[in-house]
C-alpha cells in the first residue's frame, strides 16, 4: 500500500503494520489508524506517527527512555485491558514531540505517553497521574548528553532494557520502565 | 448544563457506577471524592486541556523534517557542535 503523507512524502506500507487507536489521539479522536514510521537515520531518535486516513496528520514521536532513562509509570488495569497487553514485551512507549521553529526548544510530552501493543497493533494515549512528568519536557540537551555511543532507536521492550530480566508476572506487566523497587 | 445544589457529604451519581461526593467546602474551594470503575479515567480538566493543546501543537509543528534531520544528525555526530 502507498500513503502520500503531506510532510514525509510517499510511504510504502503493509496493511498489517497499521496500528489502531480505538479512541484516537486526544484532540484527534476521529482518526483511528496510524503508521509508526521509523527514522531512516539509525542515530536519529525521532520517529513519526502518521495517520493513515489523513495525509496532513502527523506526530513526531520519540522513545521517552532515550531522554529519561528512569522514566516509569504504572499502567492502569483499564489500559492494560483496553490494549490487550499480556506481557511487557508487547509494549512500545512513545512520547509525542512538538518541534517549534527553533528546534532546540523541542519538547516531549512525558505526561501523556502513547502506549502501543506491538503484538495486537493497538494503541492509546494515556494521561499519567504522576505530576512529576511534564507535558513540555525540553529534550535537546538531554539528547546531546546521551548521544555519545548510545542506541537512539525506540526500544520495543524499554522495560527489559532497564535490567529487570526476571519473567514478568501479570501484575508486573502494568509497570512500565525502570522498576522503582530496584535501587 | 444541569445544576444541582449539594451539601457536604452529599453526592451525585453519574449513571449507576460513578459517584461524586462533596467532602469539604471552604470559601473558594471544594474537595470532591470520585468513586468510579477502574477503567474510568478521572482527570482535572486543565490537565486534559493541556494535553489537547500539546497534541494540536505537535500535529502542526514537526519542524522542517529535512532540515531537522540534518540538525539532529549534526548534534549526534562526533564532529558536530556537541563535541
Amino acid at each position: 500500500m502507498i500513503l502520500e503523507s503531506s510532510i514525509l512524502g510517499q510511504l510504502e506500507y503493509d496493511e498489517e503494520k497499521i496500528i489502531t487507536f480505538p479512541q484516537g489521539i486526544i484532540a484527534f479522536e476521529q482518526y483511528k489508524r496510524y503508521l509508526l514510521v521509523e527514522n531512516q537515520d539509525q542515530h536519529n531518535p525521532l520517529w513519526w506517527l502518521q495517520s493513515v486516513d489523513e495525509p496532513d496528520l502527523l506526530f513526531t514521536v520519540i522513545n521517552p527512555f532515550v531522554i529519561k532513562p528512569d522514566y516509569n509509570f504504572e499502567l492502569a488495569p483499564g489500559d492494560v485491558e483496553d490494549l490487550g497487553i499480556e506481557k511487557r514485551e508487547d509494549l512500545v512507549v512513545l512520547s509525542i514531540v512538538v518541534v517549534p521553529e527553533d528546534f532546540k526548544k523541542m519538547t516531549a510530552n512525558l505526561l501523556a505517553p502513547v502506549v502501543i501493543n506491538a503484538r495486537l497493533k493497538k494503541g492509546k494515549q494515556i494521561i499519567l497521574q504522576d505530576k512529576n512528568y511534564s507535558p513540555k519536557h525540553l529534550i535537546i540537551e538531554e539528547l546531546q548528553q546521551r548521544s555519545s555511543g548510545q542506541q537512539a532507536r525506540p526500544s520495543k521492550t524499554p522495560s527489559s532494557r532497564q535490567g529487570t530480566q526476571t519473567g514478568p508476572s501479570k501484575e508486573e506487566c502494568c509497570h512500565v520502565g525502570a522498576d522503582p523497587k530496584k535501587r | 448544563m444541569l445544576v444541582l445544589t449539594r451539601k457536604k457529604d452529599e453526592s451525585i451519581m453519574l449513571g449507576e457506577e460513578i459517584e461524586i461526593v462533596v467532602l469539604e467546602i471552604s470559601a473558594n474551594q471544594v474537595r470532591l471524592g470520585v468513586k468510579a470503575p477502574r477503567d474510568c479515567a478521572v482527570y482535572r480538566k486543565e490537565i486534559f486541556t493541556l494535553i489537547r493543546e500539546e497534541n494540536i501543537k505537535a500535529a502542526r509543528q514537526h519542524g522542517q523534517v529535512d532540515a531537522l534531520q540534518a540538525e539532529i544528525k549534526q548534534l549526534f555526530t562526533p564532529e558536530g557542535p556537541s563535541k
